[in-house]
């Protein structure tokens, strides 16, 4: 338990103590909250989509969660650049735990994210439909900002260095999110499409955040819950054995 | 094993992708000794230090640290040693407080223990005053010093230093090895380093292994070496087993390549 806290705890201290980057990641949701929401506003509403910020919104908070877990899950990659993983790996203890707490601070480092462009959309006139709702996509943020920690964990395990990162980003990042469903909706897309945005995990990160946020669901709610639980596992085990693998 | 011997090494062979890092050594280490690894850049010193601390599984040979082996029991391993590393291997973001705290709980020292002990070695290396500062605003000696405290929060048995002075200005690397010859007399901590420095090797161990391209070429106390080969200095006796200079060899860049390749796995 202890090891996993103080991992925990390192995570956080250092997101705090570094202020510009907390500030750097909030442009880009804010950007496309604010270029994307009021760009396409109008020929949404005349698509007889209603309002696009009120669909946009829950899009972009998955969205600055997705970013933030992935990076805080590759800072691995950091550590090993410059030299601290060799303390941690070298400590007598699990592996396991090493993974747990890593992805735990990443991910809640996450959620803090995801809180602050939530307030931000509230700013930008998104309005959720009850409080209730509110507190299940916050649940729903958590499983995401898990899921893709662990996937940051397990593809930095795999990695010697930071070459490898533009192309995570192009390959991985990007085509994620854009093919999610946070931007558009799902229903109604050319098949391969179609297709493709329902294999990605984070289509149902989106629709969770976005059906308890709004009330327009794509999936429902129980199958992105067993959706984002069963991957959330998979990688997390997946993470931990990569993890469990590495040399320095 | 024998009870005296607390590093066993017999036939210890390392390769990368065909190339051979560490040849086929043996050596022993006693416990309580102070046990200098003496070599030139990319003579397998390095890699020899992650086989035993369980960062690096061997090709071949046999392996044993405190009674234990690294491949199969590497956390009984893991609570034998404590270890500086070449490179920094400090959290820049977080104090040196901090830094040693996070080492203290991943260790399991308990805590009233913790934060004595962590004082304790805090002033020992004379930092403790600068223990609340970000490790970013340190200079190389004091993260050097700091990296040394760390190591020993836990009481290891065995203590591996691998270059603990490479870059440092002489009255740190003075200062440095004053803290360690005083936990080798008076807490009978085993030391292991690594060195390219032979005049430091001459001075503090006991005994020193000469490792060149991956083999043990000669091991013994400095006097022992000095006298099989005929010289009145350390340096000589390195130049007469490997046939060159320690320094030029370093200053070869494409050893500083080759290391460089072999730090990244």
């Amino acid at each position: 338990m202890s090891t996993i806290y103080i991992l925990w705890l390192r995570q956080i201290k250092r997101c705090l103590r570094s202020k510009s980057r907390i500030i750097g990641s909030l442009g880009q949701p804010i950007l496309f909250l604010f270029a994307l929401g009021f760009g396409f506003g109008p020929i949404f509403q005349r698509a007889g989509q209603g309002n696009y910020i009120q669909f946009l919104a829950p899009g972009i908070i998955t969205m600055s969660v997705l970013f933030t877990s992935i990076f805080s899950g590759i800072e691995i990659i950091w550590d090993r650049e410059f030299g601290f993983l060799k303390e941690t790996l070298v400590a007598p203890v699990p592996r396991l735990e090493i993974v747990l707490g890593k992805t735990l601070g990443g991910a809640t480092v996450a959620i803090f994210q995801g809180i602050i462009v939530f307030l931000i959309s509230l700013l930008a006139g998104f309005k959720p439909v009850n409080p209730t709702g509110v507190f299940f996509a916050f649940l729903f943020m958590i499983l995401t900002a898990l899921l893709f920690t662990s996937l940051g964990t397990a593809i930095a395990s795999l990695l010697d260095d930071m070459h490898g990162f533009q192309l995570i980003m192009n390959f991985l990042i990007m085509p994620l999110f854009f093919l999610s469903g946070a931007m558009f909706p799902l229903s109604g897309l050319p098949n391969t499409i179609s297709k493709i945005t329902s294999v990605n995990p984070l289509s149902y990160g989106v629709d969770g955040i976005r059906g308890n946020l709004t009330g327009l669901w794509h999936f429902g709610l129980t199958t992105d819950f067993m959706v984002l639980i069963i991957v959330t596992l998979i990688l997390l085990s997946l993470g931990s054995y990569l993890f469990s693998k590495i040399q320095v | 094993m024998s009870n005296e011997n607390i590093i066993q090494v017999k036939n210890l062979t390392k390769k990368f992708n065909g190339f051979v890092a560490v040849d086929n050594i043996s050596f022993n280490i006693k416990k309580g000794e102070f046990f200098a690894f003496l070599g030139p850049n990319g003579a397998g010193k390095t890699t020899t230090i992650k086989i035993l601390t369980t960062l690096l599984l061997p090709s071949n040979g046999e392996v044993n640290v405190n009674g234990f082996n690294p491949v199969t029991q590497q956390n009984e391993v893991r609570c034998s040693f404590g270890i500086v590393f070449q490179d920094q291997s400090l959290d820049d973001e977080l104090t040196a407080y901090e830094n040693m705290e996070y080492h203290g709980v991943l260790y399991k020292v308990p805590n009233p223990l913790r934060n004595k002990r962590i004082k304790e070695l805090l002033e020992m290396v004379e930092l403790w005053e600068r223990r609340n500062d970000l490790i970013k605003k340190y200079s190389g000696g004091m993260k050097r010093r700091l990296e040394i405290a760390r190591g020993l929060l836990h009481h290891p048995k065995i203590f591996f230093l691998d270059e603990p002075t490479l870059g440092l200005d002489p009255q740190t690397r003075n200062k440095i090895w004053e803290y360690l010859k005083n936990l080798n007399q008076k807490e009978q901590i085993t030391l292991f380093f690594t060195t390219q420095y032979i005049e430091e090797a001459e001075k503090v161990s006991q005994k020193v292994a000469i490792i060149d391209h991956g083999k043990i070429i000669a091991n013994g106390t400095p006097s022992q070496l000095k006298t099989q080969t005929k010289t009145n200095s350390l340096v000589e006796a390195f130049l007469k087993l490997t046939g060159h200079d320690i320094r030029l060899e370093s200053a070869n860049p494409l050893d500083h390549l080759k290391m460089h390749h072999l730090r990244r796995h």
